[in-house]
């Protein structure tokens, strides 16, 4: 009998405590799961910190025939990106491709304007809100920073190549042999050094980090500066209601690639 | 015990082969390395017997404070004197000769640190 | 016990010194491999995994057709199996083995592999798959050793040990369940982004590890005096006939959802796969003749297994358990991975073909996992055949 009271004692005080406890626990934990899950609502994401973002000006590009080429060869001279010379070996941050390949699915009905497909735009890593290269890394060693970009520690990659299969938009390369080689006319692969940034070295992966070394001294990154001029690539923060950025994606239309990827890609197209 | 009359003789002879190294040059340290510190510079990031012992801890510290916290890119010295944290843009701003200095230890410790593998060393010294 | 495997007839040792000399020549082109960069294999920026991850898939299917044997034997007490649940505990550990060695044999970095416990990472499937291979392992060298140690000695196994054996049940279907995580939770990889992904895989398992148990069974009834019994020949037929037939529905639901949709993600890989990709001017179809061959050799092998079964032939039944172990290697061991990857992410195509250096690496893998297999086998043969004597 006694026994069975304290049980009951017992029962009943938790349940008390538990009472009073739990809707206050209930709501912290709905807040928390408010702000972890941001990126995972039905419709835009709630704006916190710094987010980078670029938006994309492919009639400017088509204006301007050699610009794409031009960022592309300054951003892989600056950052020791290596030419194999083949496509079976090729690394690439940022590229220029055609419509059709770089909007798959979406150039699906045949009455379009022809000009379209021979547009150069410009590919490159999308730095997604919700990186799927990021959840695959088993290493961490491909990771999403605090102003939303997407980094690369090639110190802890193990060339598993997990994020490749898992990037929705390829663009990642793997070192299938050393960068720092040698064709067999004894040319390296990397034409010109740049001192001030490092090589990679054979069996990691690697991709366009958004010029994060840059930025972190005021500059911006070095396709959107090539671009500068011609306001072709815009950079800025997304986050900032007043930024340049913002006030192109307020009144311009835009597009993405892949959106239906669930990924919220950082770089918007203007076609 | 089965076999003994070999067994002990054979395991004493393979302690012997295997240990061989630590008998044939104890009491030697060998030539002690002197690697050349530069001679414009008076003061490191951190005292030399720290640098000395941890430098790659610190290297390590930096590449994950710069790269996944969005740590500063700059540090400072006790005495003020501001530097760049990174090996390739601020360590080997002073000590410009990887061969005299960075080699010098690492062949006498027979460790073979993997960092030149992606980080370029100042030109005039390759 | 171990000593078992030093002693053989000159066949076992021919065999041993063969499967030895394969090792050899691909560990040769590992190191190779290992000075020049995955380069050296047919893998490109388009096709980023090659024959070792697509081997380390269906290997993982091997393993965990073990639980075939075991679940009957130790949860339904079923007898009959008494004699071969120890070979098919002994193959998840070689099969086991492989599917390690072709991950090392993939990494960029074998090197770094460690990294995966120094920075532990639970929301990446290749840490949990990691974690289920290297548990499965264990278990697996745990449960079998010490029952088979328990018979040489004649006595009943520890009750211990039960809680092993029980555990490793639902840890063989987790191993194929997480493998095949790895491909159906990325997001634009159409083919592979498929809910019955892991229901196939486990269907083609549990089809695929048996008939290779079978095979080697029927290896062993005609090269020792080892039988493992014909109650046990014909439950394995039901079992591995059902599990094959199961896998063809899983695959029949596939190409459903992909051409009644007409979503051209879903049917572009399966285009590619059984009747060729036209692409621009070309048309793609380097692996139509091997898919083609699968679904034959399969569909002919479940035919052939129950036959073989009513006219109880031996000679039948390997040729029917060689059809549909084939057949799903195709299917699991080629097509699911490569397939995978045409067309590629910005809808180009690049083809693959493995070099050289990756088969030698390859057949050099295989030839470990036989090597292991074999030493197994002969202990656990000495064994039974000594407690029959």
């Amino acid at each position: 009998m006694n026994s069975k009271r304290r049980d009951f004692l017992k029962i009943a005080g938790l349940t008390a405590i538990a009472g009073i406890a739990a809707p206050s626990a209930f709501n912290t934990l709905l807040k928390g799961e408010a702000i972890a899950s941001a990126g995972g609502q039905h419709g835009a994401a709630v704006p916190t910190g710094k987010r980078w973002g670029m938006v994309i000006d492919v009639k400017k590009f088509s204006e301007n025939p050699d610009l794409a080429e031009k960022c592309v060869s300054t951003c892989h001279t600056i950052h020791n990106v290596p030419d194999f010379g083949n496509k079976k070996d090729e690394i690439k941050w940022i590229w220029v491709d055609s419509f059709q390949h770089v909007f798959p699915g979406d150039s699906s009905h045949y009455k379009q304007p022809e000009a379209l497909n021979s547009m150069p735009i410009l590919a490159l890593c999308n730095h997604c809100d919700n990186p799927p290269c990021v959840r695959a890394c088993p290493t961490q060693a491909t990771f999403k920073s605090k102003d939303g970009i997407v980094g690369m520690d090639y110190h802890r990659c193990i060339g598993c190549r997990f994020c490749m299969a898992a990037c929705p938009y390829g663009a990642r390369s793997f070192n299938w042999r050393d960068p720092r080689g040698k064709d067999a006319n004894g040319q390296p692969f990397i034409k010109a050094e740049n001192p001030k940034y490092p090589t990679r070295m054979r069996g990691v992966v690697e991709k366009c980090n958004f010029c994060t070394e840059r930025l972190a001294i005021g500059q911006i990154p070095a396709c959107v500066e090539v671009a500068a001029q011609s306001k072709a690539l815009v950079f800025g923060d997304l986050n900032d209601p007043n930024s340049e950025i913002s006030q192109i994606l307020k009144t311009t239309f835009t597009i993405q690639r892949k959106p239906s990827a669930g990924t919220h890609p950082s770089l918007f197209y203007i076609i | 015990m089965y076999g003994k009359g070999r067994i002990i003789p054979a395991l004493i002879l393979f302690l012997g082969l295997v240990t061989s190294p630590m008998w044939y040059k104890s009491g030697d340290a060998g030539k002690m390395p002197k690697p050349e510190k530069p001679k414009d510079y008076t003061e490191c990031v951190a005292p030399t017997q720290y640098m000395r012992t941890s430098h790659m801890v610190l290297l390590n510290e930096w590449r994950d404070d710069i790269l996944r916290e969005g740590g500063p890119r700059i540090g400072k010295t006790a005495n003020g004197t501001e530097y760049v944290r990174s090996l390739q843009n601020g360590c080997m701003k002073c000590h410009s000769d990887k061969k005299k200095f960075c080699d010098d230890c690492h062949n006498y410790a027979s460790v073979k640190p993997y960092c030149w593998d992606c980080h370029l060393q100042p030109k005039e010294a390759m | 016990m171990i000593e078992k495997a030093l002693k053989g007839s000159t066949g076992y040792g021919l065999w041993m010194l063969f499967l030895l000399s394969i090792m050899g020549v691909g560990g040769l082109c590992y190191v190779q491999q290992f000075n020049y960069g995955l380069g050296i294999t047919g893998m490109s920026r388009d096709v980023t995994w090659g024959v070792y991850i697509s081997q380390f898939t269906f290997l993982v299917g091997v393993a965990a057709g073990g639980l075939m044997l075991v679940l009957p034997y130790y949860i339904h007490n079923y007898k009959a199996f008494g004699r071969i649940v120890i070979l098919g505990e002994f193959m998840a550990i070689a099969a086991i083995a492989m599917c390690l060695m072709f991950i090392i044999a993939d990494l960029g970095q074998p090197m770094r592999a460690m990294n995966v416990l120094l920075h532990p990472t639970p929301h990446s499937m290749l840490f949990w798959d990691m974690i289920v291979l290297n548990g499965y392992l264990i278990l697996n060298i745990l449960c079998g050793w010490v029952v088979l140690q328990s018979e040489y000695k004649g006595i009943k196994y520890p009750k211990w040990i039960k809680p092993f054996i029980y555990l490793s049940i639902p840890w063989a279907i987790s191993i194929h369940t997480v493998t095949a995580f790895l491909y159906c939770g990325l997001p634009g990889r159409h083919f592979w982004l498929t809910a019955i992904l892991a229901p196939r895989f486990l269907a083609s398992a549990f089809a695929a590890g048996p008939a290779l148990l079978m095979v080697i069974a029927m290896i062993l009834k005609k090269t020792t005096k080892f039988d493992v019994g014909r109650e046990a020949q014909d439950k394995l037929v039901t079992i591995i006939g059902y599990a094959a037939m199961l896998n063809f529905f899983f695959l029949g639901c596939e190409f459903f959802v992909a051409y009644y949709s007409q979503i051209p993600g879903h049917m572009h890989t399966l285009d590619y796969l059984f009747w060729g990709l036209g692409h621009g001017d070309q048309v793609y179809n380097n692996l139509v003749p091997f898919m083609r061959a699968s679904v034959v050799m399969g569909l002919a092998g479940i035919a052939l297994i129950f036959v073989s079964r009513a006219r109880q032939s031996d000679n039948l039944l390997v040729v029917s358990c060689l059809l549909i172990f084939f057949a799903f290697w195709i299917d699991k061991g080629l097509g699911l991975v490569l397939g995978g990857f045409v067309p590629n992410m910005m809808d180009q195509v690049t083809e693959y073909y493995p070099s050289a250096q990756e088969l030698g690496i390859t057949a050099a893998i295989w030839a470990t996992g036989f090597f292991i297999l074999s030493i197994l086998y002969k202990v656990a043969i000495s064994v039974k055949l000594e407690k029959d004597a």
